[in-house]
């Protein structure tokens, strides 16, 4: 945990450091330290570069942090209360319901920035409700492959209906594709300021509950032998991981992999108890999304690669790799 | 090399054609009925078309904006829905971007232009024994020519067409010509969305800026980069510090000097702080066809406005 923090604090230096403008180490440094209470320095570098970093560079560093580590914890949330391997965040549907919303907002002409998030969380709380409702009605109960099923079942209408809108407006092709593709390109502090309170929250009710969802990984019945009830805390966890996650994908679009391939990073490293694999899944997928977004923003500078291409080309390989030198150890859930 | 050399005989027998038929025109504004049979090489190949086309199917703005232009209006029965321009166009529900042959096929057209082909539409279309021109988006301005002269050879308005293309290239010398020399490196930001998509000087509309001395800070990120249309960094666009800003997601995405302003950290930029901020409209922006010089001469205009 503490090597995983270290790792977050030397990665958001870095990231905060380096940008496609070219700013001295001095530069930066002055001007985050202007920006400290009580410090009251008065910087003397120019405007344009106060506002590079402090406007621009630092506000899309904080909500990589936030995204990173809010779709790392879901996912390592959904991969416990439906203790498959393969959850990720977006399983329920809550990527396809975002995208539709975030689709219809686009292509509305009554404005493009001001909704869009609203929309997407809106589009993305309703369809894992959809699939939630549909599924445990379908079993009774809210485990197994009937919830997971209702999850494909509804990301695929929800898809299909976006993706029907999306053709109908080809002139706004450009604009829902990026969002669709995952950017942090265009992020503020109002962004984060919006999405900060869901992220807190929903982490807080999701950390309380790792040791409930050490339980439910002995099953079903020995879960109830000991008190717990498996129904409640599934949908406590599946309501606070989408509330969490919807609120990402609001800002940030629709980045793709953080949720599968970092709770699986950290089990293969650390531990498998959930007590251990959620605490630094948030905090590895803080690290992980700050990096993947550096190199958006450097690879192709002062170009932008789509944030969901990066994190699948670096995190795929990266994960074979440590899939397969780390085979022995045993234990994925 | 047997493809090149038959694609530049093709190439000769046509511009003899075309000679031969703006003579026999002769400036007439009337359709030349004994031009046809004719075959028409577009950016896609050679193209035969029996007789006179009476119902064009129009699958892109830019060219119907183009048929108009040429005096082919009369002979079009349906465009997509995207052809917005001329509004007396026949609008119809059809999609140039989810092009559908049977759907096409109910106008029973007798010529089909589109911009954007997917695989097999050609060959269906080509059961249905309906002639497609496909004129994709012009790389250059002598494609856009090229596309008029290829419009009219179809539509049997040759001479119009060559007029027409007169008309541009001169009203486009003229604006240049009379627009002052910007000093050198002077530099703009053009915005197609507000997730920083751009242009560089390679593009159509870049080239286009280029003639009123203008450089794309696009150029930075190499000017091919993404087929000219590269998504930019922020920080970037704030350090490179253009001189101007063009606003071509006025319509889509309501862009606007204000909202530019709005951003954090963008009202550092001395585009910003002295509004050298432009809206354009997004339509005229994104086509290839007669309007050019109507937001090319709004452009020259604003920089004159921004000199005086």
């Amino acid at each position: 945990m503490l090597v995983a923090i270290a790792f977050l604090v030397v990665v958001i230096l870095i990231s905060t450091a380096i940008g496609p403008a070219d700013l001295s180490l001095s530069t930066v440094v002055e001007v985050l330290l202007s920006h400290l209470p009580l410090l009251h320095l008065h910087s003397s570098v120019s405007a344009l570069d106060q506002a590079i970093v402090w406007q621009i560079r630092l506000p899309r560093v904080v909500l990589a942090v936030l995204v990173g580590s809010m779709l790392a914890l879901g996912g390592a949330s959904y991969q416990g209360v439906f203790r498959n391997p393969l959850a990720d965040p977006y399983l329920l549907g809550v990527a396809a319901g975002a995208g539709l919303g975030a689709t219809i907002a686009i292509v509305t002409p009554s404005g493009f920035s001001e909704f869009l998030p609203l929309a997407a969380f809106l589009g993305g709380v309703v369809a894992v409700a959809l699939t939630y409702l549909t599924g445990a009605k379908a079993s009774g109960h809210s485990s197994g492959p009937s919830i997971i099923l209702a999850g494909v079942a509804v990301a695929a209408i929800f898809t299909a209906i976006q993706t029907n809108i999306q053709q109908q407006h080809a002139a706004d092709l450009q604009p829902v594709y990026s969002w669709i593709l995952g950017s942090l390109s265009v992020a503020t502090w109002s962004d984060v300021t919006l999405i900060l309170p869901y992220v807190v929250l929903s982490a807080a009710i999701l950390l309380a509950h790792r040791r409930l969802l050490d339980v439910l990984r002995l099953g079903e019945e020995e879960a109830m032998t000991l008190g717990v009830n498996p129904n409640r805390v599934r949908l406590v966890v599946v309501a606070a991981a989408t509330m969490g996650t919807a609120a990402a994908v609001s800002v940030s679009g629709l980045i793709g992999f953080v949720g599968i391939i970092v709770p699986h990073l950290v089990r293969l490293t650390a531990n498998a108890s959930y007590r251990v694999v959620l605490p630094v899944s948030l905090v590895s997928g803080a690290s992980f999304l700050v990096l993947a977004d550096l190199c958006a923003r450097m690879v192709d500078a002062p170009g932008e690669v789509p944030l969901g291409v990066v994190t699948a080309f670096i995190g795929g390989p990266f994960f074979i790799f440590v899939l397969r030198s780390r085979r022995s150890h045993q234990g994925v859930l | 090399m047997r493809f090149i050399r038959t694609g530049l005989s093709v190439m000769v027998l046509l511009t003899g054609g075309l000679v031969w038929s703006g003579a026999s025109a002769s400036g007439a504004a009337t359709t030349d009925v004994s031009h046809f049979p004719v075959k028409v090489k577009t950016s896609m190949g050679t193209v035969t078309i029996t007789s006179r086309p009476h119902a064009i199917v129009s699958l892109s703005a830019t060219a119907t904006e183009m048929l108009y232009a040429i005096g082919a209006g009369g002979q079009v029965k349906a465009v997509d829905k995207y052809s917005n321009y001329p509004t007396n166009a026949p609008i119809t529900s059809l999609n140039g971007f989810s092009v559908s042959a049977e759907a096409i096929a109910k106008y029973k057209p007798d010529l089909v232009i589109v911009s954007y082909e997917p695989a097999s539409f050609g060959a269906q279309m080509a059961k249905l024994k309906i002639p497609v021109i496909y004129d994709p988006a012009a790389p250059t301005l002598a494609v856009a020519y090229q596309q008029y002269l290829g419009l009219g050879e179809a539509t049997g308005h040759v001479q119009q067409a060559v007029n027409e293309v007169q008309k541009l290239k001169s009203t486009i010398a003229g604006i240049v010509r009379s627009t002052p020399r910007v000093a050198p490196g002077t530099t703009y930001y053009w915005e197609l969305d507000p997730t920083y998509y751009s242009v560089t000087s390679s593009t159509f509309m870049g080239q286009l800026m280029s003639l009123l001395g203008l450089k794309s800070i696009a150029d930075a990120v190499g000017v091919n980069s993404n087929g000219g249309y590269p998504q930019l960094n922020s920080e970037f666009i704030l350090k490179a510090n253009p001189s101007y800003i063009f606003l071509a997601d006025s319509k889509c995405c309501h862009a606007s000097a204000s909202t530019v302003a709005s951003r954090p950290g963008w009202s550092v930029m001395s585009a910003v702080a002295t509004r050298r901020i432009l809206k354009l409209d997004d339509d005229i922006a994104s086509r290839w066809g007669p309007r050019i010089t109507i937001l090319l001469r709004q452009v020259a205009d604003f920089l004159k406005s921004q000199k005086g």
